[in-house]
């Protein structure tokens, strides 16, 4: 045990003497865990959340009714189904935004509220009065005011730059939310009138009129459950896409940790004979080994999940808008440490840290006492494992290509990438090390032909910085390319999607026909093109009916991925449907196929007659005729607008409608602000892949700089012969440099291809699977010359330090070395 | 008179604020219209809402029987409570609530259902002509085919809860009747008063489903309209409210406000078949309670004698169901009763703060 104990102290005295490496060691881990338990604590953030929204209204027994079509319900429905005995309570949830934090708002009716539940608290005993009388009040628990940093009485400004009311702390308040009451939530969140659920606090009474009887089809009844399966399968691939990254950022910490290992192994290679040869056991070596590696493992993956959650909090804005905006998800921030993910990040440093840490404990273990360092030998046995790389390469392209082939899942999509980037990496050494014989061939000078032989024999070493790098330059690349090629195709698809100058919703119907008829008397209105919707569930899935006028606006505007010639007649003859490419992949229907709709009155088959592109729709969507919808759903309502009007007029008329109308408009907004909301929800989803993205660039840089480190030390037992042969210390020091530039480069040039190859698998693979849409395959060349110079920046700001301090070596510290090691 | 108390306390006393508005200073209407002496009744407009005074109520109470004689009770009330003066604001922020209780008795049960709503938004409310005042689907409102000058004489009465749903049309045989000095009720030595009027002459029929049975009912129903801004003094407890039918055809209201000095307030009026009234005084007037019923963790007195020396009344009442207990939000005893000595009929019996 003592034994153990001083060599685990005469071992860790190692680190002390060596900050740098122990700063790479560190940091790889710490950056590693950080970025998977980061993602792990964001994915884990909003399921909680999922599931806190869904017993929020589910407690006690209770039920919702929600729209049918469209995010809100129109309060009348509420006073209506009241009148006719249905006790229902009205709810409006939102995600409201506290100095960049996201917090899940409710508002609720306190006297109708059912009892018992989670919102059940607020009725017991509440102060209704002051709850629900201006200015009024939020409810919040205890841990949401410690978030927000106020205590009671506080008022808390949203970021929208409203005022909540003052809030009250209440240990009875439903965990995790702020609530107030639905009138005042109806104003922060500017939907006066409009409700998002009805709670229904008990089965009605057999005697009660029917739902269908009172609001006709506007509303549906919740099936216990289902609102979080739905939530659960539409974010599903998002928070796949998250860890998947995730993922990625961690495997290339552990290259970073697996250097820092490989380094400080190297240089205590004679610490350890020393300590085999004064009589320490292999058994006690071994132990003060691992146990070497579990304390940094501990330390290093407790600073990591201690940054992986500040990580989380930082993305967690971002996530939560773009979940929001896609799916209707509200997750709340305020990130909880929970013990289980605290011990899972810790747990995940550990496991990292073994592996990274495998191949050196083994060299140490079995280093006969009195061996010496042998580099040449080194080489040797690399050769035979790089034709095994060779071969294990080509077996992971393999396995990618058959997954991308008979794969048909998310799943089987990153598998295509994971083989298609394991296959890159192995091959990386294989093609640097062709490519470094090729030049070895070429060349006859005595200097020339050590410059490449050396730069082989030092590939191993350098492989794992390289790849790392490889890795990160082709996401940065294939990711980049993906983001952009989006952006471009989304600018331009939103552009002729958004043909309308003005869209505006009526809060019913009467209130429609007023503003229509008054619309026709303004001469500047050039169409008025109204539109109506409804939801179904095709094979399950939920799917948006949406009835559209065919207005020449559309036929010469509406992008479209394939059309018959026909399809505008058809549509307009109420017999042909236009269908997202999501609606057509999901039920695998093309054009001229049959699509059967079921209606109130049974199914209705329409024939597709064209194929569209429906851009971060998680639902399906089917474009009829707005005459035929009326006549199959007469119940949905005739409420959204699209107008033409000659830009120029647009904000007189927007105004003119305002003052006309009031609050009998429920929105309305100009093709700019819609183009900027919808842009701002992309902006935020890819916000988070950029920021993971970016950060693995940072931890790749760091592997070259740590690897480049462990070079150094052992350089100069090469160097030293070529030196002691007459050539100079700058010379050689310029030799250095332009290795690392020309690996580095070479490296980059390799990583354009496989990012391209990323791109397109992540175009035509995974984002097919996971959201339903295929983007066009789009390549940026200047984002690769930006790659290229990144990577050479890298590698020269990397390479400085081992290089200065070969410079500052001195000739007798050569000599010594040249002495001591041949 | 009513179970208005209750509901005063429902919103007094959870907040500070109100409480305070209502506790000790007796003058301090808080904003809200006062009522005072020898302001006239105005009808039509006087059945609507009141929404500058605080509180006000819509209260039926009907004695019915079945075919076979057996004797129920139906309770149908509407109250208005306004958490702030000034005018009625629009929507959500509209500062009343309102509250339905519905009941219905028989000798071996008693159903009763609770219902709340805000105003401003169309769930609650009460119109004066045509008269509708409702809660979600209970409805006191006239009667569908009933000229619209009717007012209050030709009514239909609705309301559901557990196990239970009635519908019942009223038609009067008698006047609207003023309460109190033309209308206004004196509750207390200080001063505090409602502007109170009945109407006791209904002949109420129609149909009760009780736990999925239907029951014809027909009987003699009674309606009180009140409406008031400081209605209870500090050391009033509760009180104790009768409204009797003889079957003469005369009608009674009594009710005394138990006060901790020892000194309650009692008052009444005489209603003679016509509908001419006699306002009867403290000193004219004995209840003497008889016998208490433990019912809801209480005691409560359920039998009473009832004297009115200047008519010379000496009765004793016994209730259909002593367990007539109101187990709302805010509890109180309240259910029919019948009685028999000097003069005999049916009648309703309130009382609170026990």
């Amino acid at each position: 045990m003592k034994q153990i104990f001083w060599t685990f102290v005469t071992l860790l005295s190692h680190w002390r003497r060596r900050p740098g490496n122990f700063f790479a060691l560190f940091v790889g881990l710490a950056i590693a865990t950080a970025l998977w338990s980061g993602v792990q604590a964001l994915n884990a953030q909003a399921r909680k959340s999922y599931d806190r929204a869904a017993s929020v209204f589910s407690g006690g027994g209770a039920q919702s009714l929600v729209p049918t079509s469209g995010a809100t319900i129109p309060q009348e429905l509420f006073v209506k189904l009241r009148l006719a005995g249905w006790k229902v309570s009205p709810a409006l949830e939102a995600t409201v935004l506290v100095r960049g934090t996201p917090f899940q708002l409710i508002g609720v009716e306190p006297l109708t509220l059912p009892r018992g539940g989670q919102l059940g608290g607020l009725v017991d005993g509440g102060d209704f009065s002051a709850f629900f009388a201006p200015p009024g009040q939020v409810i919040a628990p205890p841990e949401v005011l410690r978030d927000l940093g106020a205590k009671d009485g506080d008022r808390i400004a949203l970021d929208t730059g409203k005022s909540l009311p003052p809030l009250r702390s209440s240990a009875q308040a439903p965990p995790g939310l702020l609530t107030v009451d639905i009138g005042v939530a109806q104003t922060l969140l500017g939907r006066p009138g409009q409700m998002s659920r009805l709670i229904l606090r008990q089965p009605p009474d057999n005697d009660a009129p029917s739902l269908a009887s009172v609001v006709g089809n506007a509303l549906r009844l919740l099936p216990a459950g289902e609102e979080e399966a739905d939530l659960k399968r539409l974010t599903e691939s998002f928070h796949l896409n998250l860890t998947a990254f995730g993922l990625l950022a961690f495997l290339v910490g552990l290259f970073i940790v697996h250097a820092a290992f490989g380094l400080a192994f190297e240089q205590r290679l004679g610490m350890v004979r020393t300590l085999r040869a004064v009589g320490v056991s292999t058994r006690a070596l071994a132990a003060a080994l691992f146990g070497e590696v579990a304390l940094l493992a501990l330390v290093a993956g407790g600073f990591g999940v201690a940054a992986g959650f500040w990580l989380a909090s930082a993305l967690l804005p971002n996530v939560a808008a773009s979940l929001d905006a896609l799916y209707g998800a509200r997750v709340a921030g305020g990130l909880t440490l929970d013990p289980t993910w605290l011990l899972s990040g810790l747990g995940i440093a550990l496991v990292g840290a073994l592996v990274a840490a495998a191949g050196g404990l083994a060299k140490a273990l079995r280093l006969p006492i009195l061996a010496a360092a042998q580099p040449f030998a080194w080489r040797q046995a690399q050769q035979v494992f790089m034709r095994r790389r060779a071969w294990l390469a080509l077996l992971a392209f393999g396995a990618a290509f058959a997954a991308y082939l008979w794969g048909d899942s998310l799943y089987t999509g990153f598998a295509a990438l994971a083989g298609l980037l394991f296959g890159a990496a192995l091959l990386l050494p294989v093609l640097l090390s062709a490519a470094l014989r090729l030049g070895e061939s070429f060349s006859s000078a005595p200097l020339v032909n050590w410059f490449w032989a050396d730069s082989r024999q030092q590939l191993p070493g350098l492989a794992l910085a390289l790849t790392a790098l490889l890795l990160a330059f082709a996401t940065n690349v294939g990711v980049g390319g993906m983001v952009e090629g989006f952006r471009q195709t989304f600018a331009h698809w939103l552009d002729e999607r958004l043909a309308a100058e003005v869209y505006y919703e009526a809060a019913g119907a009467p209130e429609a026909r007023r503003i229509e008829a008054w619309l026709a008397t303004r001469p500047e209105v050039l169409a008025v093109l109204p539109s109506a919707r409804t939801s179904v569930r095709l094979s399950g899935w939920p799917t948006e009916i949406f009835g559209m006028t065919p207005h020449e606006t559309f036929r010469a505007h509406f992008p479209m991925i394939d059309q018959a010639p026909d399809a505008w007649e058809a549509l307009q003859r109420g017999d042909g449907a236009l269908i997202s490419e999501q609606l057509a992949r999901r039920l695998k229907l093309g054009l001229g196929s049959s699509l059967d709709l079921p209606t109130a009155s049974g199914i209705w088959r329409v024939k597709v007659g064209g194929v569209f592109p429906d851009y971060g729709n998680p639902r399906g969507q089917a474009r009829i005729d707005i005459d035929a919808l009326t006549r199959h759903w007469p119940d949905a309502p005739r409420v959204s607008y699209g107008l033409r009007v000659a830009p120029q007029e647009t904000p007189r008329l927007i105004a003119a409608m305002q003052a006309e109308f009031g609050e009998k408009i429920v929105r309305i907004a100009d093709q700019a602000a819609i183009k900027k909301i919808s842009t701002r929800i992309f902006e935020h989803t890819f916000a988070v892949t950029t920021a993971l993205n970016t950060l693995t660039l940072v931890v790749s840089a760091i592997a070259l700089l740590a690897s480049l480190t462990t070079l150094g030390d052992t350089r100069l037992a090469q160097v030293a012969p070529v030196w002691a042969s007459g050539v100079s210390r700058r010379r050689l020091a310029q030799l250095e440099f332009l290795r690392v530039l020309a690996l580095t480069a070479a490296t980059a040039v390799l990583a354009v291809p496989l990012g391209l190859g990323l791109s397109w698998c992540l175009v035509a693979v995974v984002n097919v699977q996971a959201f339903g849409w295929r983007l066009p395959f789009e390549i940026f060349p200047w984002q690769w010359a930006e790659i290229l110079a990144l990577a050479l920046l890298t590698a020269a700001i990397a390479s400085i330090a081992p290089i200065l301090r070969f410079v500052r070596t001195t000739p007798a510290q050569l000599a010594r070395i040249f002495a001591n090691e041949r | 008179m009513s179970a208005k108390w209750i509901f005063f306390a429902a919103l007094a006393f959870t907040s500070p604020a109100l409480a305070q508005g209502y506790a000790g200073l007796g003058d301090d209407a808080g904003g809200f219209e006062r009522v005072v002496p020898g302001k006239p009744l105005v009808f039509p407009q006087d059945f609507g809402a009141h929404p500058k005074f605080r509180t006000e109520w819509w209260y039926v109470t009907a004695n019915l029987t079945d075919e076979t004689g057996a004797s129920y009770g139906v309770q149908w009330t509407l109250f208005r409570q306004a958490s702030a003066p000034g005018e009625e604001r629009q929507g959500w922020a509209n500062q009343n609530v309102w509250m339905g209780h519905a009941a219905v008795t028989s000798a071996s049960e008693h159903l009763f259902a609770e219902t709340f709503a805000r105003g401003g938004v169309g769930q609650a409310g009460v119109t004066a002509q045509p008269f509708r005042a409702w809660i979600d689907d209970w409805n006191f409102s006239a009667q569908d085919n009933a000229p619209p000058d009717s007012g209050l004489s030709r009514v239909k009465l609705s309301a559901s809860g557990e196990n239970f749903r009635y519908a019942f049309d009223l038609v009067a045989d008698g006047p609207l009747v003023r309460q109190g000095d033309n209308g206004f009720s004196l509750k207390s030595d200080d001063g505090r008063a409602s502007y109170y009027f009945s109407q006791p002459f209904y002949k109420i029929a129609g149909v009760l489903t009780l736990r999925g049975k239907e029951i014809k009912l027909s009987g003699r129903a009674w309606m009180d309209r009140e409406w008031s801004t400081q209605y209870l003094a500090a050391s009033q407890k509760g009180w104790d409210w009768f409204s009797l039918h003889f079957s003469g055809g005369e009608k009674l209201m009594l009710f005394r406000m138990r006060d901790t000095s020892g000194r309650d307030f009692r008052s009444g009026t005489w209603i003679s078949a016509d509908g001419a009234t006699q306002k009867l005084d403290r000193d004219d007037i004995a209840l003497t309670p008889l016998e208490q019923t433990p019912v809801a963790g209480r005691s409560v007195p359920t039998r009473w004698r009832l004297q009115v020396k200047s008519r010379g009344l000496d009765v004793e009442t016994a209730p259909l169901n002593a367990a007539s207990f109101m187990a709302t939000s805010f509890p109180y005893w309240e259910g029919p009763i019948a009685f028999h000595g000097s003069q005999q009929g049916k009648g309703y019996l309130e009382m609170t703060g026990y």
